[in-house]
């Protein structure tokens, strides 16, 4: 039997919203990061889920695009967590507000 | 030679400036590099000149070596250069003062002496330049570059009052080329309404068109160009009441500053009364010309009496040039044969004496520190060589025959012998004699003037009792010092022996210049109509050989 | 040798060259002294090989050399050597050139033979007297003396009017050089006068006569179209006699310089400041004579007009005796001589003034030997008394320097004009020719030789008679020139006595041709046709009778003055006493300096501080206050700019910082928060966007 496609969302929304309150409240720029990584996933689940719902292979395709996509993105990511830490002694990024106006 | 022969102009302007560039490139330290670079850049470039003097063709009218190119073709401008005999003898003038004068700045510069040296050079191509152009643009172009090298070298290398003078210097000549660009707009837009082509800044044309037309608008119009362009030269002549820039500027330049303004700057604003006003504008000088006769001759006798009771050795060669140069004015408005070419001459002579004078001073000044005349007395028991120079020296500009001076002052009382009486003074019942002879007459009132103060300072500096304590230990002249001056006592006693062969060159120029002044309303006159204009646009002035 | 007479002026030149440049450092000075003398001995045997060729013009016309023009008729070659000055095309369409060109005529060559005679005999001299000179003075007086010769020679020699200017203000330089010779001495205390001082004075006088010739020659050039003297000479019968009177006075001006006529003889005496060789060549023998050479050249010019003839006789006179008035008082020794040569240059003039040209030539030529005579007979007497000029302190010189004496006295008799020396043949001549103008003219130099005959006869008297009043330290050094300046005099001598049986008049020796005034007549006759000159309705008798009194009145002169400064010494003195004006005036040379200070000097230099100050304060005033206006707008705008303009900019700049302070507290720099602040935003958009589209 198959699952509906609503139930796919509702987990994917869970998802998502996980990885956004962890985007907005952590400190620590790793757990940021890997919420940001939870927030993209919710939005893979969210194209494979429609994928299969209209018989259309482009939204797996671009899940697919989305990893690559994210791989980079979690390299990048992490390169500047490592500059910032050798800069600044710290990955917390309260304590790194140089664009306070 | 033939590539050489076609483009001798642009290569003898320039050459100094690519020179300057080059010696951009080199690190400040290495003073003796600029030294020795600029000298022989100055002498490669005077050598370059020196084949213009025979190469020239007395014989042919117009202007040679010409060398057209198109610049900026929306509004009519060419690069066009070209030289007639006058301009000629002031070429070669620039480039062989420009030797002498970096010569004898080798031990008086000390301090920037990268700067100073690629100045100069870039002040040699401007002062060729505005010899050789032909295109008015190209002319206001070199006048106005030639201005700032000039502002800085007498505002940084200058003396106590420097900053003074050289803005003084530089407002007083603006003012001047401001108006004067008036002037050359006011043709260059008159121009095409005459011939309904197109317009341009080709200053042959000018002559050719605008100096024969002889419409009423024209000639209103004329006597306002005539003043723009006066304002402009006068102040550079300088002429009086406009003088009193010069005395400043002098005083404060170096001498190798004072060499150039004396030698050459002087030259330009009495180039551009012979090249512009009195050809393209011939009506209007002669409306105006019983003002400027009047000016040049309260030039003579008021600078010479100035001169007379000046303190400072420097400010009173100055006012000497002002009652010299009057003389050149009172010569060129004679606007007869033998006035025109001793003013164009006595600018030569101008060039020589008053340059040699103002680097006898800066001699003195560079053992001294001093110029006051008060200071000196004695000094050719101490100093023979230098005393020797000065005395031929003194002689040249108080017209000794045998010297260059007398050459040109003599011609020049020729011709102003023979100015109409219709632009003297009319006394009745002396008119025969006093008439147009007046200005001769006060004229040679100068020359008495000029004897009087130059003798004064000689007599006050050269002889006397050595008692100030301080020349005692003066040195007399070196070799590179005598080196300065003894090519100038050669030209000057060749000139004064011997200057056929200038009276030569200048003997087609000048009497094309008379014939225009004299012309009156035949000939061009059916151009100013339209239909009659095209067939004269198509060529523009003589073709190069 | 005609062709050779470019080589004439050049020796010299050459001379000048060589102890110019190397005299003061590489020659000995017996080779300086030697380079001198031989430049104008050669110039001088030149000369003479040059005149005797001008009696065989015939066959170097024949011959036809490039540049050599001869006239066989008017015994005159011209030698043009290359073209000088081109004026170009007069208005009247003339070609207006000027040559650089030599003329060899009988007037020349009297000139010539004079300047290089007399000049070669002084150089010999001054190797003498100059001897104690420090060595590079020695040159410089040496290179001086034969520029000097080469100037005159060109003067001389000039075929136009241009390079006789040349030679004219060539020998002015000369002479200013050579009176300023000891430029670093005092020449006169009393006038705190240096030497410096009169050489300026003598240059700038004869500048103002200049400017005479100078406008003269316009003149010319202006009326004639040329400035070649036989050219204008030519054109002169065509000329207007008004303009002719103009040109001749304004040459006359100019000969009044250099000749020292009232009122430009101011300069003469102070000249005596140079060494005693140069008064005698320079300020004697031959600069001071050009006035009179050129208005001679230019006799025709003259002749047709009589106004300007009349005027040179006139001041020719005045000075004559008016100088020898001065000469009267002197006490300097070459003072008086000095006095005597603007008197004599005066009995010239008057000779050219009243048409006697040859007469004014003929006493230039025995002026010329008696006066050097004289003055290098008074450079011996200082030269031996160690440098003393006072004639106060002379006295009983005859015994100590025999030669001077002798030859002085010869010089004396013959400026006197006694029978048969040379001054009495040339001074009767002239007179003579006055006589036959007017007899007021002839009274004028009849008292003009009165004077002359009297002064000189104190001068010689206080000098070589009477007691010794030098003090035991001259006596002690007190010599006889050296040889070498002892010969020139003798010559000197014998010129002076027999110089002038070349111009016996022929009342006198009627077998025997007055050799001179044929030799002259081809200068001064050529274009008197169509002139109306009285060549004299022949008198002889009177003649001989004029020549009796002016002998007479000579003697008398002598005698008086034998009487009064031998017999009764005490005489001048009451004299002095009982006229003490005049006395006073003739002391101070009727105070011409001093009334020339006032009335020119004084007011030319107020004219020149005036200028001054002028320039200083109104000129150059309305320059700097054009500048300062410019700069006071400026400071008034810079004000303007930075209060108003500015002000609105920073208003506007204030406003928005102002309100920018608000969003600054925004900027927390945290990017969560912002992050936070977008999700509300989506939250709020979204949340609109569903409760409005529910419809």
């Amino acid at each position: 039997m198959p699952v509906p496609a609503t139930h796919v969302l509702v987990f994917s929304l869970l998802l998502f919203s996980i990885g956004m309150l962890g985007v907005l409240t952590r400190r620590n720029a790793i757990i940021i990061l890997m919420s940001i990584e939870l927030m993209m996933n919710a939005a893979n689940i969210n194209f494979i889920a429609f994928s299969r719902q209209l018989n259309n292979l482009v939204g797996q395709v671009f899940s697919v695009f989305t990893i690559a996509v994210a791989a980079g993105e979690v390299a990048v990511g992490l390169a500047v967590v490592l500059a910032l830490f050798r800069n600044r002694d710290t990955i917390y990024v309260d304590q790194v507000h140089i664009m306070k106006g | 030679m033939e590539w050489y022969q076609s483009h001798i102009l642009t290569i003898v302007t320039f050459l100094p400036l690519l020179g300057a560039l080059g010696l951009l490139f080199v690190n400040k330290d290495n003073t003796r590099v600029f030294i020795q670079g600029a000298t022989a850049i100055a002498f490669v470039d005077f050598l370059l000149s020196l084949p213009l003097f025979f190469w020239y063709d007395a014989g042919r009218g117009g202007f040679q070596f010409t060398e057209r190119l198109s610049w900026i073709p929306a509004i009519g401008v060419d690069y066009y250069v070209g030289i007639d005999g006058i301009s000629l003898l002031l070429m070669l003038l620039t480039t062989f003062l420009g030797v002498i004068a970096i010569l004898s700045s080798w031990a008086a510069i000390k301090d920037r002496v990268k700067e100073y040296y690629i100045i100069m050079l870039a002040l040699q191509t401007g002062m060729l330049g505005v010899f050789i152009a032909l295109d008015f643009f190209l002319f206001y172009v070199f006048w106005e570059v030639m201005l700032v090298p000039m502002y800085f070298l007498i505002g940084i290398w200058g003396g106590p009052r420097k900053l003074y003078a050289a803005i003084k210097f530089f407002l007083y000549t603006l003012l001047g080329s401001v108006l004067m660009l008036l002037g050359i707009l006011a043709l260059y837009f008159y121009y095409p309404r005459v011939t309904g082509g197109a317009a341009t800044f080709d200053i042959t044309e000018f002559i050719r068109v605008l100096g024969p037309l002889r419409n009423p608008e024209w000639l209103e119009m004329q006597k306002w160009v005539f003043l723009a362009f006066f304002v402009g030269f006068a102040i550079k002549v300088p002429m009086f009441p406009f003088h009193t820039w010069l005395p400043d500027a002098h005083v404060e330049a170096p001498t190798a500053g004072s060499v150039i303004l004396a030698g050459v700057l002087l030259k330009m604003g009495t180039y551009g009364f012979v090249r512009f006003s009195l050809p393209m504008l011939p009506e209007a000088t002669k409306y105006y010309l019983p003002w400027m006769l009047a000016l040049a001759v309260i030039g003579i006798v008021y600078g010479a009496l100035v001169a007379m009771v000046q303190k400072d050795w420097k400010k009173l060669v100055a006012y000497s040039s002002v009652s010299h140069l009057g003389f050149c004015m009172l010569g060129i408005f004679a606007l007869n044969e033998a006035g025109i070419r001793g003013g164009v001459l006595q600018m030569i002579n101008h060039g020589l004496s008053t340059g040699a004078l103002f680097l006898l001073v800066g001699l003195i000044y560079e053992r001294r520190h001093t110029r006051m005349i008060a200071e000196f007395g004695g000094l050719s028991k101490q100093m023979p060589v230098y005393a020797t120079l000065f005395m031929i020296i003194t002689m040249s500009s108080i017209g000794l025959p045998t010297l260059n001076g007398f050459i040109g002052e003599f011609t020049i009382l020729v011709g102003a012998f023979t100015i109409p009486s219709g632009y003297g003074f009319t006394i009745p019942g002396v008119n025969w004699f006093i008439g147009g002879k007046f200005w001769a007459v006060a004229a040679v009132l100068g020359i008495v003037l000029g004897a009087a103060y130059m003798l004064w300072l000689y007599q006050r500096t050269m002889f006397g009792k050595l008692d100030n304590p301080e020349n005692a230990k003066l040195q007399d002249l070196n070799g590179r010092e005598i080196l300065t001056l003894v090519p100038i006592v050669a030209v000057c006693f060749w000139i004064g022996l011997y200057p056929k062969p200038l009276f030569d060159i200048l003997q087609r120029p000048v009497a094309e210049l008379v014939q225009r002044l004299e012309a009156g309303d035949s000939g061009m006159a059916g151009d100013a109509t339209p239909s009659a204009a095209p067939a004269g646009m198509a060529s523009g002035g003589p073709a190069p050989q | 040798m005609i062709e050779l007479l470019w080589l004439i002026p050049v020796l010299p030149l050459l001379g000048f060259a060589i102890n110019g440049l190397f005299g003061p450092r590489f020659l000995s000075r017996r080779a300086i002294g030697g380079v001198a003398c031989a430049a104008v001995v050669l110039s001088f045997l030149l000369s003479a090989g040059a005149v005797l060729g001008l009696g065989h013009l015939d066959a170097v016309a024949a011959a036809g050399r490039a540049g050599l023009s001869v006239d066989p008729e008017a015994h005159r070659a011209t030698l043009t050597l290359w073209p000088w000055l081109l004026l170009g095309k007069s208005a009247a369409g003339v070609d207006l050139r000027i040559d650089w060109s030599y003329t060899l005529d009988p007037l020349s060559a009297i000139m010539l033979l004079v300047v290089t005679g007399v000049g070669s005999l002084i150089h010999i001299y001054a190797t003498g007297y100059m001897a104690h000179e420090p060595k590079p003075a020695f040159a410089r007086f040496f290179a001086y003396l034969n520029l000097f010769m080469a100037m005159m020679l060109t003067l001389v020699l000039g075929a136009n009017l241009p390079v006789v200017f040349v030679g004219w203000e060539g020998v002015g330089l000369c002479s200013y050089l050579l009176i300023g010779f000891y430029y670093d001495r005092m020449f006169d205390e009393k006038t705190k006068m240096s030497c410096a001082d009169a050489g300026r004075k003598a240059f700038i006088t004869n500048r103002i006569g200049d400017v005479g010739f100078m406008l003269g020659m316009l003149l010319l050039l202006s009326a004639t179209g040329t400035l070649d003297i036989q050219g204008i000479l030519a054109k002169v019968g065509t000329l207007p006699v008004g303009l002719c009177t103009a040109a001749a006075l304004l040459l006359f001006v100019g000969a009044c310089g250099k000749s020292a006529q009232i009122p430009l003889h101011v300069w003469l005496p102070d000249a005596m400041a140079g060494p005693t060789p140069v008064s005698a060549l320079i300020h004697a023998a031959t600069m001071v004579t050009a006035g009179v050479y050129v208005v001679c050249r230019m006799a025709p010019l003259y002749r047709h007009a009589p106004a300007a003839l009349l005027t040179v006789a006139i001041v020719g006179g005045v000075t004559a005796l008016f100088a020898a008035s001065i000469g009267l008082c002197q006490n300097d020794i070459k003072k008086v001589l000095a006095y005597s040569t603007v008197s004599q240059l005066g009995f010239m003039m008057l000779g050219a003034g009243v048409g006697a040209f040859g007469a004014g030539v003929f006493h230039l030529m025995t002026h010329a030997f008696f006066k050097a005579l004289l003055f290098l007979g008074a450079g011996s007497v200082v030269h031996a008394l160690s440098g003393e000029q006072d004639i106060r302190k002379m006295g009983g010189l005859g015994r100590h320097i025999p030669w001077t004496h002798a030859t002085f006295a010869v010089a004396w008799l013959a400026i006197g004009g006694i029978f048969p020396l040379a001054g009495f043949f040339s001074k009767d001549e002239i007179l003579w020719g006055a006589w036959q103008r007017s007899p007021i003219l002839w009274a004028m130099g009849a008292a003009g030789a009165f004077l002359t005959a009297f002064y000189m006869t104190r001068l010689y008297i206080l000098v070589f008679w009477g007691k010794e009043r030098f003090d035991d330290e001259t006596r002690h050094h007190l010599h006889e020139s050296p040889r070498v300046m002892v010969v020139p005099l003798a010559i000197l001598a014998v010129l002076s006595f027999a110089g002038g049986w070349v111009g016996i008049p022929a009342v006198i020796s009627p077998g025997v041709p007055n050799f001179l005034e044929r030799f002259l007549a081809p200068v001064f006759e050529a274009h008197a046709a169509g002139v109306a000159i009285e060549t004299a309705q022949h008198a002889p008798g009177l003649e001989l009778g004029l020549m009796l009194v002016s002998m007479l009145i000579a003697l008398f002169g002598m005698f008086f003055a034998w009487v009064f400064y031998d017999r009764r010494p005490e005489l001048p003195v009451q004299l002095a006493g009982s006229a003490r004006g005049l006395y006073r005036a003739i002391l101070n040379k009727f105070y011409i300096d001093e009334f020339y200070g006032k009335v020119v000097l004084a007011p030319y230099y107020a004219l020149c501080r005036a200028s001054a100050w002028f320039d200083r304060y109104v000129v150059d005033g309305v320059v700097n206050a054009a500048g300062y206006v410019t700069l006071g707008t400026s400071y008034t705008s810079v004000g303007f700019d930075a209060y108003v303009v500015d002000g609105l900019v920073n208003l506007v700049g204030y406003t928005v910082r102002g309100v920018s302070w608000v969003f600054r507290k925004l900027q927390t720099g945290i990017v969560q928060s912002y992050a936070t602040a977008m999700v509300l935003g989506v939250f709020v958009l979204v949340s609109v966007y569903l409760l409005t589209s529910s419809h």
